[in-house]
């Protein structure tokens, strides 16, 4: 990349890609801009012509609009807490030297790999149906009620079906930073009368800092559009109705296009702001 | 005070022995270095001491009391790391005051303690960096500091000086001298540089395979290497080792005789050879000598201003009354 002439060749090689990528990113972005503002009714006579701004206004003045805001926040930022705890203490279990360790590392992995439609089913029929899951039965060994799970807690059904999943990611990222800690830097707090708790809040959590973050970012861009798990279990019933679903709900359920494009803008912006403020909390650890 | 026994000490990590039954002790304000080729286990028996390894066998005593069994922090020893071990997120003020911390002491005494030992080693500007900030003689000195400021009854070195450059290594040296003056406490020092254990040593430790070869001064080491081992490994360069008939005529199977301890010249001498690569440092040469029977090459130590080039014939005189005579074994024959 020294010359001119490679310089100008290599910008041509790249040119495809990047109109490629820019194009998958403009043109659904614009088009949802553009549908935000018509009235688009496909069964009801297509679109109706411009709206302004009353899709919007629409949107946020309806009654689910706010409970379907918090239900997200409450259920990405509880999937978060439950992700990062335990995978934090699973990494650190799993840096331990014991027999069978590799592999009991790839089956921490797996559940990563199963779809979340298959894992939502999987949990939703096999362990908390109320009558022949696997929890139910549980529940009835120790002499309890069976709980219905997905109507009487259904929130906390949710966060943990989405958490099971997310798990092994944040303990994978967990558990490769964890590795890459000096252990001379452990011996060393050791000498200087550290006992292990000590260690693990002075020097093994500070080391974390960055891996933690990278893991809050990622998953908080994935979970914000978390939709499988809540449309398999609840279909959005018992509050576990996010931003995502309702824009779900009032394109495909009510076929009203520019209500739900106005909603997909609004989404788009809570993401940013979460972003911004997520970046603002632990983006510092990123620099350095 | 700080005076260190072991007694019986062994290590093996599963089958394999490190350490061979030793004994040693090192006496109160000495300054100790355990020198030896990589792999002799002058590192494990460091950590052994340390605690951050657990003994197979046999007895450690600080001052007297048994502390076999104690964890690291309770045996008042500091130790200063190869790779520094310093705390990447913490500044030069909270490293050197994390083992303070520790030890639950009162905010004054702890800021006392910090600035005298910032003071001693120069770092007073550089106490709110980070050790990402610092050069590799600063970090060096700041893991010091975090050793000092704890008053401990010995400080541990374990090759403290291998990452940084010659230049750097030699001022660190004179440094951790000059600290050991200062202070006056024990210190254990380990290292595979024999010119580090010549320069800095009260006594030198050399080990070989888990065991301890010889026990003594520098100049003991350099005049009466007590096996053949301890004399190629201390002094640089190496000593010549002649085997053969010209050691025979000597009463020994192996003949060691130092560069230095020769006298070189054009026209006569017992031994003959022709020169090969000659080093020229200025103030010494040393010559590397090709077709002396028994040992090849033979090096030789000669002034600076020796003109020799390469391919001429010499002639070379020992001294004497510095043969150093080696039996079968290897051992020394008085």
């Amino acid at each position: 990349m020294a010359t001119k002439a490679s310089r100008s060749a290599a910008r041509l090689m790249m040119a495809p890609a990047v109109v490629l990528l820019l194009g998958w990113m403009l043109v659904p972005l614009s088009m949802t801009v553009w549908f935000s503002f018509r009235k688009f009714l496909p069964l009801r006579g297509g679109d109706l012509g411009w709206a302004g701004w009353e899709n919007y206004s629409r949107f946020v003045s309806s009654s689910s609009f706010w409970p379907a805001v918090s239900t997200t926040l409450i259920i990405v930022g509880s999937v978060l807490v439950v992700t990062v705890v335990l995978g934090v203490l699973l990494a650190l279990l799993l840096d331990q030297p014991f027999w069978g360790r590799g592999i009991v590392r790839i089956l921490v992995i797996a559940p990563f790999f199963v779809m979340p439609t298959v894992s939502a089913l999987v949990w939703k029929n096999m362990f908390m149906d109320p009558t022949n899951g696997l929890l139910a039965y549980l529940w009835r060994l120790f002499g309890a009620e069976p709980l219905a799970w997905l109507s009487e807690a259904s929130k906390e059904s949710i966060v943990m079906i989405i958490a099971w999943r997310w798990l092994p990611f944040a303990t994978l990222i967990l558990l490769t930073a964890i590795q890459s800690l000096d252990n001379e830097q452990l011996e060393a707090a050791e000498m200087d009368g550290a006992g292990p708790l000590q260690r693990f809040g002075h020097i093994i959590l500070p080391h974390l800092g960055r891996a933690i973050t990278i893991v809050i970012l990622i998953q908080t861009i994935f979970l914000l559009s978390i939709f499988a798990e809540i449309f398999v279990t609840t279909g959005g019933a018992f509050g576990t109705r996010t931003l995502t679903y309702l824009i779900f709900q009032r394109v495909l359920e009510s076929q009203n296009v520019g209500l739900g494009s106005a909603g997909g803008v609004y989404a788009i912006i809570l993401a940013n702001i979460v972003a911004l403020f997520l970046m603002r909390i632990v983006g510092r650890n990123l620099d350095a | 005070m700080g005076q260190i026994r072991l007694e019986q000490v062994t290590k093996s990590f599963g089958e394999v022995q490190v350490i061979q039954p030793l004994d040693l002790t090192l006496e109160d304000g000495e300054f100790t270095v355990f020198v030896g080729p990589s792999g002799c286990g002058k590192s494990t028996l460091l950590r052994l001491i340390a605690g951050l390894e657990d003994v197979s066998s046999g007895r450690i005593l600080i001052d007297g009391k048994d502390a076999t069994a104690l964890v690291p922090a309770k045996r008042g020893l500091a130790m200063v790391f190869q790779s520094y071990a310093l705390y990447p997120h913490m500044s030069v003020r909270r490293n050197i005051a994390f083992p303070l911390r520790m030890a639950r002491m009162s905010r004054a005494e702890i800021d006392r303690r910090v600035e005298e030992a910032a003071e001693v080693l120069n770092l007073r500007e550089y106490l709110d960096r980070r050790p990402g900030q610092l050069s590799g003689g600063q970090r060096q000195r700041v893991a010091i500091g975090r050793a000092i400021v704890r008053e401990p009854a010995a400080f541990l070195f374990d090759e403290p000086l291998s990452n940084l450059d010659a230049a750097l290594r030699v001022g660190m040296r004179m440094e951790i001298s000059e600290l050991h003056k200062k202070l006056g406490t024990t210190m254990i020092y380990v290292t595979h540089d024999q010119v580090e254990a010549m320069t800095m040593a009260d006594r030198i430790v050399v080990l070989q395979g888990g065991i301890i070869e010889q026990v003594g001064s520098p100049l003991e080491l350099y005049q009466r290497p007590c096996n053949q081992f301890v004399a190629g490994f201390i002094g640089s360069p190496r000593m010549n080792l002649i085997e053969g008939p010209e050691a025979a005529r000597e009463g020994a199977t192996t003949l060691g005789i130092r560069p230095e301890h020769l006298r070189l010249s054009r026209s006569e001498g017992p031994w003959e050879g022709t020169v090969g690569v000659s080093e020229h440092l200025g103030s010494d040469t040393f010559l590397h000598i090709h077709g002396i029977p028994g040992c090849d090459p033979f090096t030789v130590r000669a002034s600076g201003e020796v003109d020799l080039r390469h391919g001429d014939a010499v002639f070379l005189t020992p001294d004497r009354a510095r043969l150093h005579r080696f039996d079968a074994e290897g051992r020394r024959i008085e």
